[in-house]
């Protein structure tokens, strides 16, 4: 037996009070563990964004077209590298709940913006050759068991094809990956000549814009130049950063990182009263014993760090099994999700904080009756009745 | 034969503050207590009884006097000092037993060695020895609750005994018990007294259970009023 052995059985001798105590913990940490992973999935993005990257949309909003002369206009400009465009399709793949990333891009200029998109010469030649081929991921193209050489029909929410339909019949020329493991490679990419000669409405029109600057010091003015250029038009534009773009785009829904620090900081805030509740309880029960374990010759800060060991190994327990719970979530949802937020994982940096928030949590509601056991008079709890 | 003094209480006086008026429980006590003695301290209620229990135990300090122990002066120890003393020198029984609950009767026995340096195979071997001395080994895996009153006060006596205390401080320790049960009891505090040469000091109200010790004083209104040699 040890101190250990008596901060068990202490904290074992209700079992239900126990249970309970660590299931509140285990929602918070299951909250923040899912949700945390859901923002650094989303905010991944930002991270692996270009510094020299601009985007260029319609000021009205990213879903209204420019101009395809807006492509010559910007590549002309000074400070300007390469520049490429892109069409948002609304792809889907056989089932309307199978959504797919899929853009109509200009393949040359697309390959020179986006470096970080790795293909084999040989499948870039034949892609950049075949007007109705087809560029795909490779996790896209192992999710659906696609390989090159295969002919897919892609249907779109959004365009209707000339023949009638829906549906664009396409060839797999080649399979990218990323230059880094982080970079997602769930989405494909098609010719933007093929859809513009397709499509039933839409015009020479392009989704947006992106271009890179001859350095990222460049950015600033480069995109002001770029917004004063098509000013007081019929198409006004917003440059901004890449980085900036996928931010803007992510808290579309709102602002992520309030709406996370609200929903944890609440669950949080009830978790730490519950278990502090629970906690300062289970030590005012337990007067009499604390006042004869002093009594025998336990000193008082050996008490201290009984009673606080015994709340920062609840909140661990429950805290962990949480955490434990998002993981298995996160995993389960990961394939389902994989199209939307390739990098939907539980990163070291999370979990770390996550164990940095249950030792809070468990000094937080430890301290105050660790604190009372300490300055506890063995006097005054056996004349309180306490044993 | 002469006697060696293990306590030595001199001109202790006990007061506490209710309100605005000053309560004083003793006054001016001088006390000596033998090595080896079987002291019982009887008196009414509020007589003072368990506040000199308490202050001999160290787990009181008194507003005024010398107390000794031993040649050392422990009323002037810090709190760190007087926990320490007490883990060395003193075993506790009280009157409700205070075990912990969620502890087997070895557990709980245990307790004050988890205060040594003993290893865990001593530890276990002490735990033995002082249950086999209450006649409780065979239940010490039994919990608290599974025992009568009179196997928990046994088992208490187990874990006063257990670290080998030169003094054995008994606060009512029949005082839940039944007479039949009461005098196994207070026969094991003798045998522990005359055979293992333990200074035992037991307050009670029970002029039977103070009939084991060698001596009992009476104290009423902070003062000893009686002192009683058994024949």
């Amino acid at each position: 037996m040890n101190d250990l052995y008596l901060i068990y059985k202490n904290m074992t001798r209700k079992p239900l009070r126990l249970f309970l105590t660590c299931f509140a913990i285990f929602i918070a940490f299951l909250i923040y563990g899912a949700v945390t992973t859901l923002k650094s999935a989303m905010d991944s993005g930002i991270d692996l964004a270009a510094d020299n990257r601009l985007m260029v949309v319609n000021r009205i909003n990213f879903t209204v077209p420019l101009p395809i002369a807006y492509f010559r206009k910007v590549a002309a400009m000074d400070g300007v590298k390469n520049v490429t465009h892109a069409n948002w399709f609304g792809g889907y793949y056989q089932d309307p709940k199978k959504q797919l990333v899929v853009m109509a891009v200009d393949p040359e200029s697309y390959l020179r913006v986006y470096p970080e998109v790795v293909v084999d010469p040989q499948q870039k030649q034949a892609w950049l050759r075949d007007r109705q081929g087809m560029l795909v991921g490779e996790k896209l193209a192992k999710l659906y068991g696609w390989k090159i050489g295969d002919k897919i029909p892609v249907s779109s929410n959004i365009f209707s094809h000339k023949d009638g339909g829906h549906t664009w019949d396409f060839v797999i020329d080649g399979i990218f990956t990323g230059n880094t493991e982080q970079y997602d490679t769930g989405y494909m990419v098609f010719h933007y000549k093929y859809f513009q000669e397709t499509q039933t409405f839409g015009g020479d029109n392009i989704g947006w814009l992106v271009l890179t600057t001859e350095d990222p010091s460049l950015n600033e003015q480069v995109a002001k130049k770029i917004d004063e250029t098509f000013a007081n038009s019929a198409f006004e534009t917003d440059t901004s950063t890449e980085k900036a773009f996928s931010k803007a785009f992510i808290e579309q829904v709102g602002n992520i990182g309030l709406i996370i620090f609200g929903v944890v900081f609440m669950a949080f805030f009830t978790i730490l009263v519950v278990v502090g509740n629970t906690m300062a309880l289970a030590v005012r029960e337990r007067t009499g014993e604390i006042a004869v374990l002093k009594t025998l010759g336990f000193s008082s800060p050996r008490i201290f760090k009984m009673v606080l060991g015994e709340s920062l190994l609840i909140a661990l327990i429950g805290g962990l099994a949480g955490l434990g719970a998002a993981h298995l979530l996160i995993e389960g949802a990961k394939a389902a999700m994989a199209q939307f937020l390739p990098n939907l994982v539980m990163g070291g940096d999370i979990v770390a904080q996550a164990v940095g928030f249950m030792l809070l949590l468990g000094l937080v509601t430890g301290l105050l009756p660790a604190f009372n056991a300490l300055r506890l008079n063995i006097v005054t709890a056996f004349n309180r009745g306490g044993a | 034969m002469s006697e060696e003094v293990l306590f030595q209480l001199k001109g202790v006086s006990k007061s506490f503050v209710k309100g605005k008026e000053e309560i004083s429980i003793f006054d001016d006590l001088d006390m000596t207590i033998n090595r080896g003695e079987f002291l019982a301290i009887m008196g009414p209620s509020g007589s003072g009884k368990t506040t000199l229990l308490n202050m001999l135990g160290g787990v009181d300090q008194p507003t005024g006097g010398e107390i000794w122990f031993n040649g050392e002066r422990i009323d002037r120890f810090k709190e760190s000092q007087l926990t320490r003393w007490r883990a060395h020198n003193i075993g506790f029984i009280f009157q409700f037993y205070n075990l912990m609950p969620m502890l087997n009767a070895a557990r709980n026995v245990e307790l004050p060695l988890l205060l040594t340096n003993l290893s865990k195979a001593q530890r276990r071997a002490n735990v033995e020895t002082a249950l086999t001395l209450v006649g409780l080994n065979d239940r010490a895996k039994h919990m608290p609750s599974e025992m009568s009153g009179g196997q928990q006060q046994r088992v208490a006596i187990a874990r006063a005994i257990v670290s080998d205390p030169q003094l054995i401080l008994c606060d009512e320790p029949t005082g839940d018990l039944d007479r039949k049960t009461a005098d196994e009891i207070l026969e094991m505090l003798q045998l522990l007294n005359q055979d293992h040469g333990k200074t035992i000091v037991m307050v009670t109200h029970d002029p039977a259970a103070a009939s084991y010790a060698k001596k009992t004083v009476h104290l009423d209104k902070g003062k000893f009023v009686q002192r009683e040699v058994a024949a």
